[in-house]
C-alpha cells in the first residue's frame, strides 16, 4: 500500500471522526480534536522556530557576533539585533510575578509599531478612500446609476444618524435612524448569507475530498 | 398542538442529516446549475487579461488548509490564467500553511500543465512572519522581506528575480486572502500608497467587508467564496471544484432558507396557540 492511499486514508477516518461529534459526543471525536490541537501546536511552534527565531534572529545574530569575537569587525545590522534579542527575552519574563512588568516593554514596542503601522493604513487606504468614494454624482446619466447612488448615499447617511448619539432619536433624526437600522439589518442578512455560504463551502470541500480523493483511491468510484 | 410541539423540539440532529443530504447528493447526481459571472469576478478575470504579456504579478497566497475548500479553487484558476497569459508569478505567504499550498498549486499547474519553469516563470518566496510589517517591506524592498526563496536559494541567484526590487516593478497583485493578514492589509498598507492595481479572492465570510474596496475602486475585482470561484473557472472555461460544488451550494441554501422560514411560523403559530390557551 502507497504512503498516498495511507495518509489520504488517515485524513478521510479523522474526517469522519470530526463529523461523528454531529450525532454526539464520543471518543473518535474526542482523539481527532485533541490530535489536531497537538499536531498544530507543534507544528506552529517548529514553523516559527525555523521560519521566525533562526533566520531572522539567532544565525544572524550569532554569526555577527561570532565575527565580531574572532576578527574585531562585524556587521552593524547584526550586532545590533542584540536589541530584539532582548526584547525577545524579557517576555520570558511573565513567568515571575515579580518581574513579568519586565515584559511590558517589549509588547509596548510591538503595540506601537503595529498601531502605528495600522493607523496610517486605516487613515490612508479606509477613512480617506472611502469617503472620496462615498462622494458620488447623483445626475449621472444613467438612471439606475444614480439610483444606486442615491441609495448609497440614502444609507450611508441614515446608518451614520444611526450611530449618532449627541441628539436623542425623536420626529426627524427617530425616522432616519430607523432607517439606517433598516440599512443596517440589510447588510448584517447579507453578512449571514455570506457566512452560510462558507460553511457549507466547507462541508463541500470535505466532502469532495471524501469522493474524490479518497474513495478512488481505495477503489471505489463515487462521482460521475 | 401535539404535532406542532413536536416539530418544534425536532431533535437538531435530523436536520444536520437533511443538510449533509442536501450537499451530498448534488455532487453525487450534478444537478446542471446555470453559473453567470458576477461584475466583480469579470473585474477580477479582466484585471489579469489585462496585465502585459511576460510580465510580472505578486500573488499573496495568504490562506491555510482551513480555507482551501473555497480559496484551493480560485488560486488554481488564477495560476492557470496567469501561466496561459505567460505571465510570471511571485508568489508568497503571510499564513504559516500556505507555501505547501502554494507549492503543490504552482508545481502541478504552472510546471506540469503549461510547462513553466521555476526561477525562470515563477517563484516560490514562502512564508514570512510579520504581518503589515512585511507587506510594506516587500512594497519597498522584497529582498529585505525575502532574501532568499522557499527552498533558501538566495533570490539574486534566480534569473527571474533580476530586476525586480519593490512593487514598482510588478504590474498586479493578486490576493488570495483566508482573513488576517490579507486583502483588508495590502489594500491599506500597500494598495493605496503604492497605488498598485490589485485584485482579491476571499473566504465568503470577508466577502461583504471588501465589497467597498471594489465600489471605491481600490479593488479591481473581488472572487466571495465557492461561487465567486465557480464564477471564474466559467470564464476561464474550466470545470474545477466550484463549479462542480454549486448545486450542492445551491440546494444547501435552499434547506437554509427553508428552515429558517418554517422556524419562524412554528414560532409564530406556537405563540399564537399559547396566547389563545391564555
Amino acid at each position: 500500500m502507497s504512503p498516498d492511499v495511507i495518509w489520504t486514508t488517515v485524513a478521510a477516518l479523522l474526517t469522519l471522526a470530526i463529523f461523528s461529534f454531529l450525532y454526539r459526543d464520543n471518543a473518535f471525536y474526542k482523539f481527532a480534536e485533541y490530535l489536531f490541537v497537538g499536531v498544530a501546536a507543534g507544528w506552529f511552534f517548529c514553523v516559527q522556530i525555523k521560519n521566525v527565531f533562526e533566520p531572522n534572529l539567532w544565525v544572524p545574530f550569532t554569526k555577527a557576533w561570532g565575527d565580531f569575537f574572532s576578527t574585531g569587525s562585524a556587521s552593524m545590522e547584526g550586532l545590533l539585533l542584540v536589541f530584539p534579542f532582548l526584547l525577545g527575552l524579557l517576555m520570558f519574563s511573565r513567568f515571575t510575578s515579580r518581574f513579568a512588568w519586565l515584559s511590558r516593554w517589549a509588547i509596548a514596542l510591538m503595540v506601537g509599531a503595529f498601531s502605528g503601522l495600522a493607523i496610517i493604513g486605516y487613515a490612508q487606504g479606509d477613512l480617506v478612500a472611502q469617503i472620496q468614494a462615498s462622494m458620488l454624482s447623483l445626475n449621472t446619466g444613467s438612471w439606475t446609476t444614480s439610483l444606486s447612488n442615491l441609495i448609497l448615499l440614502l444609507g450611508l447617511i441614515a446608518s451614520l444618524v444611526y450611530f449618532f448619539f449627541s441628539k436623542e432619536h425623536r420626529g426627524v433624526t427617530g425616522a432616519v435612524s430607523r432607517v439606517g437600522i433598516a440599512f443596517l439589518m440589510i447588510s448584517f442578512g447579507a453578512s449571514y448569507g455570506f457566512t452560510v455560504m462558507a460553511r457549507i463551502s466547507l462541508l463541500i470541500g470535505r466532502f469532495q475530498f471524501l469522493l474524490q480523493e479518497w474513495l478512488p483511491l481505495i477503489g471505489i468510484t463515487a462521482l460521475k | 398542538m401535539g404535532r406542532l410541539s413536536s416539530l418544534a423540539t425536532l431533535d437538531r440532529r435530523w436536520i444536520f442529516l437533511i443538510m449533509g443530504l442536501a450537499v451530498l447528493v448534488p455532487l453525487l447526481l450534478p444537478l446542471g446549475v446555470t453559473i453567470r459571472p458576477s461584475a466583480e469576478v469579470v473585474g477580477f478575470h479582466e484585471a489579469i487579461e489585462a496585465v502585459p504579456e511576460g510580465s510580472v504579478v505578486y500573488l499573496a497566497a495568504d490562506l491555510d488548509p482551513g480555507s482551501q475548500a473555497e480559496l484551493l479553487p480560485m488560486l488554481e484558476v488564477a495560476v492557470h490564467q496567469c501561466a496561459r497569459r505567460d505571465l510570471k508569478i511571485v508568489g508568497a505567504c503571510l499564513w504559516a500553511p500556505g507555501p505547501p499550498l502554494l507549492e503543490h498549486t504552482l508545481s502541478e499547474i504552472a510546471a506540469d500543465q503549461y510547462g513553466k519553469q521555476y526561477g525562470r516563470d515563477f517563484v516560490n518566496l514562502g512564508y514570512k512572519e510579520g504581518r503589515e510589517v512585511v507587506m510594506v517591506t516587500i512594497a519597498n524592498e522584497i529582498r529585505s522581506a525575502f532574501p532568499s526563496d522557499y527552498y533558501g536559494t538566495p533570490l539574486d541567484s534566480i534569473p527571474m528575480m533580476a530586476g525586480i526590487e519593490s512593487f514598482r516593478d510588478l504590474k498586479l497583485l493578486i490576493s488570495i486572502s483566508a482573513g488576517y493578514p490579507g486583502t483588508k492589509e495590502w489594500v491599506q498598507q500597500v494598495q493605496s500608497r503604492y497605488a498598485i492595481p490589485m485584485i482579491s479572492g476571499c473566504t465568503a465570510v470577508s466577502a461583504p467587508e471588501y465589497y467597498p474596496y471594489i465600489q471605491s475602486g481600490q479593488l479591481q475585482g473581488l472572487l466571495g467564496g465557492l461561487a465567486g470561484a465557480a464564477e471564474y473557472e466559467v470564464l476561464n472555461d474550466i470545470m474545477g471544484a466550484g463549479s462542480r460544488g454549486m448545486g450542492a451550494q445551491s440546494l444547501g441554501h435552499i434547506v437554509v432558507v427553508f428552515f429558517i422560514v418554517a422556524g419562524n411560523v412554528l414560532h409564530l403559530l406556537t405563540r399564537r396557540r399559547e396566547g389563545g390557551a391564555a
